[in-house]
């Protein structure tokens, strides 16, 4: 077996805590073909660059078709789970794209139409968080994934959409089994990996119909929330399909939340291995609006982004990536790159100039940037000023299984009280 | 001691007790203030601006103050950080004498300077004939206050608006009236809006997208004279077609002049295009030869461009404000070999009858045009601008994601028609003649001017006024 290069290293379980040194690697080849024939981006400039390329493609239907048996291990991409849906606005191009994002902006953030929707939320993520917090009183140890940094975005994304927050169990289960199916690396051949396949296809298609039902509850009978709206106003681009309209709402819903669970419990980990910073960030609590920034660069929420493709041969950084293959971006090392970000893996919370790619860029820059930036604000905020001398207990905390939306399973923290 | 210590030590002293004063208090000398202290200037800094305000931001006053959405005076610029100047607001320079280094102001004081930055922008060009000008009812629009004026007249339910000229604050006036429902009226010497700054095929698009909003527009002419009632209030106009406006609210958009009448005398490069400068912002004397202690930047400088031939580039555009601001502070507290360029590669933003159109590149200076994304019918699309082989320019309507792709190809002189996009592409995906109106033909003078130094070109006889 050939040696595995550092892009299939950084995707193995055991490095999931701390894939940096071999991003470190991989930026030595800005654009790097990999066995399987994906080109791995791993530089800012060059993310940058494709980001804005009209010939890169995000659309899954424009992936050309895999090899059906791989010829080595970690050439299959387990992207089927997904592919069953119509595509959501990060899996398609314009004028498709633009079009529905459009139409879903109406109903979110985007002024005229709902402008203050997301500000008016803030008084909700404050109550929500102060609630957390005092649930803590009494406790010697929390974890806070579990019981902080999960809660919250759940909690947030059921109202902002309309999903009865009682079917989160449901949700939940479903959600967790596709994202822990889902590997590009090594180990995607593994038996135990294959075996989680049947799962996750499973879980997609129940996540599906449940949105499927509730859409159709909304159609009947309007209610409160996005869906709601999205069902009855398309404004002027039209409603969308159903089928369009079920893929966003998953989208909407499982991507509202599970990169702010990461983000807040990476945030906090963070935080905690930087006592300087934390201190800092105690004294100085308006410090938490460009700390949230930083902390999206240090531990990226999407890690990398896998359904881009070139639709026409592409020159870029000494290499031409050939028509047709796939391209990765990877975020999270983009947002290391000593190229772009002076001593990229020391944390500052005043970093200057800090325009990292936790967001990305470009037209998928992510759509619920707004409300996450709300509620991470709130959150690690409020933690840091009211949590009463918080130690890590386990470091590194063990991960999730998934490389793009990279975070901590559980991250348990002894803790001496919680303040007013 | 050594040359190059006692210089070090001059550019030390200088910065802890230099006398710097600043002429113009709007976005450019704000920024350049900024700019100064945070470069470590702890001087003397002296602000001087003819208008009473603290510094404010105009791009909203053609837009959400007319709408009504924001009050004319809650548009003060962002502060971001203290500049700890001495405000001379509410007067204007009148001189300005290099010989003892000083500026004049109107109310006869004499401000002494070390290093001057002068960001004096520009004006509105009124409307030629002062009697008329005079009318009740007749605007223009660059200041807070006209802000306020039209707006107020707006509010007031005109029955119709004539808007004169179609350059990018007539259009977006225009805009605003249909928003409100109000009629309105715009004439444009040249064939078509934005024809300027954007050429005729971009400008039969924004064309179509006004008499789709209800404006009835009337290209190819011009206003003869502006008439009023009894009680002074402006009435009716006659154009050049024989033909007659009645409207009870005019605006004149006719481009903007230059504030450099005070420079009469003072032996700077001054003149229609503004103070010529380097590209580090330093100032040329009459000569042609740079300034060490007189430095430009905003609206008013106009400097060559690497990109473009070298040509004298007079940029009217919010972030060439900004950044050129910043480059000449940092240079006038350095010296060589720290001196910095102001290498912007110009952008402009509009927002009209729903659209919002963006720029990057000077598309004045294309003879071609190519659709690169998007659909022309659903105004939302990508055009590039050609100049012999290599792209020059790139213009969006409702696609303003896209431009960094075209900068970053304007940036690398990339070849003319770019690469087609993989999805998403135009109709008609051929270059045609971008229609940019020949030099002379009247319109409005677009907001990045190729001022020129082709020696095949005439150049530009220079006349100090005054004289």
């Amino acid at each position: 077996m050939a040696e595995e290069t550092p892009w299939q290293q950084a995707l193995r379980y055991a490095n999931r805590a701390d894939p940096y040194p071999f991003y470190a690697e991989l930026r030595k080849t800005p654009v790097a073909r990999q066995p399987d024939g994906t080109y791995v981006v791993s530089t800012y400039r060059e993310i940058v660059t494709l980001l804005h390329d009209p010939r890169v493609s995000s659309d899954v239907r424009k992936l050309p078709a895999r090899a059906p048996a791989p010829a080595e291990p970690g050439a299959e991409p387990i992207t089927e789970a997904v592919i069953e849906l119509e595509p959501n606005i990060i899996t398609c191009d314009p004028p498709e794209h633009d079009h529905d994002r459009r139409t879903m902006t109406r109903h979110f953030f985007g002024p005229p139409h709902a402008p203050h929707q997301i500000s008016d939320l803030e008084p909700d993520i404050r109550r929500i968080v102060a609630g957390l917090l005092d649930g803590m009183r009494g406790k010697t140890r929390i974890d806070v994934v579990d019981e902080f940094a999960y809660p919250l975005p759940v909690t947030l994304i059921c109202k902002v959409l309309g999903v009865p927050l009682e079917d989160e169990p449901r949700f939940h289960a479903w959600i967790e089994t596709a994202l822990d199916a889902l590997d590009f690396g090594p180990e995607a051949a593994s038996e135990e990996m294959r075996s989680r396949l049947a799962g996750a296809r499973r879980s997609v298609k129940e996540l599906a119909q449940f949105m499927s039902g509730l859409l159709g509850q909304y159609a009947e009978r309007p209610g409160p929330g996005m869906l709601s709206a999205m069902v009855h106003d398309g404004g002027p681009d039209g409603r969308m399909s159903e089928g369009v309209l079920v893929s966003n709402a998953v989208l909407l819903l499982f991507a509202g939340h599970e990169t702010t669970v990461n983000l807040i419990a990476h945030s906090v980990l963070t935080l905690l291995r930087h006592p300087e910073a934390l201190e800092e960030l105690r004294r100085r609590p308006d410090l938490i609006v460009p700390a949230v920034e930083e902390l999206l660069r240090f531990e990226s929420s999407v890690q990398f982004w896998h359904t881009r493709s070139a639709v026409e041969d592409i020159d870029i950084a000494g290499t031409t990536i050939p028509a047709g293959a796939p391209i990765f971006l990877v975020y999270g090392s983009g947002n290391r790159d000593p190229e772009r970000f002076t001593d990229p893996d020391r944390l500052d919370l005043e970093r200057p100039d800090n325009e990292h790619l936790g967001f990305s860029q470009g037209i998928h820059f992510c759509f619920g940037a707004p409300l996450a930036r709300l509620e991470v604000q709130a959150a690690v905020g409020e933690f840091v000023r009211r949590v009463e001398n918080p130690r890590l207990v386990v470091d590194p905390p063990p991960y999730r299984h998934n490389q793009i939306f990279r975070g901590p399973r559980h991250v348990l923290v002894d803790i001496d009280g919680i303040r007013d | 001691m050594t040359l190059s210590a006692t210089l070090a030590e001059l550019v030390r002293d200088f910065r802890a007790n230099g006398r710097i004063v600043i002429v113009g208090a709007s976005l450019a000398g704000l920024r350049g203030a900024e700019a100064l202290r945070e470069e470590g200037f702890t001087g003397s800094l002296t602000i001087i601006g003819d208008e009473p305000y603290e510094p404010y931001d105009r791009p909203p006053l053609s837009k959400q103050v007319l709408k009504g959405w924001v009050p004319a005076d809650h548009t003060a610029l962002p502060r971001f950080r203290e500049v700890e100047a001495q405000w001379r607001l509410g007067v204007a320079a009148i001189g300005l004498d290099r010989a003892t280094k000083q500026v004049r102001l109107a109310d006869g004081e004499q401000v002494p300077y070390d290093r001057l930055l002068i960001a004096t922008g520009t004006r509105a060009r009124q409307w030629p004939d002062p009697a008329e000008a005079a009318l009740e009812g007749v605007f223009s629009l660059r200041s807070r206050d006209d802000a306020a004026r039209l707006q107020q007249a707006l509010a007031a339910r005109p029955s119709r608006v004539l808007v004169i000229g179609g350059g990018f604050i007539g259009s977006e006036v225009a805009s605003v009236c249909r928003e409100l429902d109000i009629p309105v009226t715009l004439t444009e010497r040249g064939s078509a809006p934005l024809v300027g700054a954007l050429g005729g095929v971009i400008g039969e698009i924004a064309a179509q997208m006004q008499r789709d909003h209800g404006v009835d527009l009337r290209c190819g002419v011009s206003v003869a004279s502006l008439e009023g009632d009894a009680a002074g209030h402006v009435r009716r106009a006659r154009l050049s077609d024989g033909t007659t406006v009645e409207a009870d609210v005019v605006l004149a958009a006719l481009g903007s002049i230059r504030n450099v009448e005070w420079l009469q005398g003072s032996g700077l490069a001054a003149g229609f295009w503004g103070v010529g400068c380097d590209a580090g912002g330093r100032a040329f004397d009459i000569n042609g030869v740079v300034t060490d202690s007189v430095y430009v930047a905003g609206d008013v400088a106009r400097a060559p461009h690497v990109l473009y031939e070298y040509q004298f580039l007079a940029m009217e555009h919010w972030d060439n404000a900004v950044f050129g601001a910043e480059v000449a502070a940092h240079n006038m507290v350095n010296l060589e070999p720290h001196y910095r360029p102001h290498l912007l590669l110009p952008g402009f933003w509009s927002g009209q009858f729903g659209v919002n159109i963006k720029s990057v590149g000077v598309p004045p200076f294309a003879d071609e045009i190519v659709f690169t994304q998007g659909s022309v019918k659903d105004r939302c699309f990508a055009a590039a601008y050609g100049r012999r082989g290599r792209i020059v320019a790139a213009v969006t309507f409702d696609h303003g994601k896209w431009l960094e792709y075209y900068a970053h190809l304007i940036e690398e002189s990339a070849a003319f028609p770019p690469p087609p996009p993989g999805w998403d592409r135009p109709d008609v995906m051929k270059p045609v003649p971008a229609e940019f109106p020949a030099p002379g033909v009247p319109t409005a003078i677009p907001d990045v001017v190729l001022t020129g130094h082709d020696p095949n070109e005439r150049r530009a006889e220079f006349r100090p006024r005054g004289h």
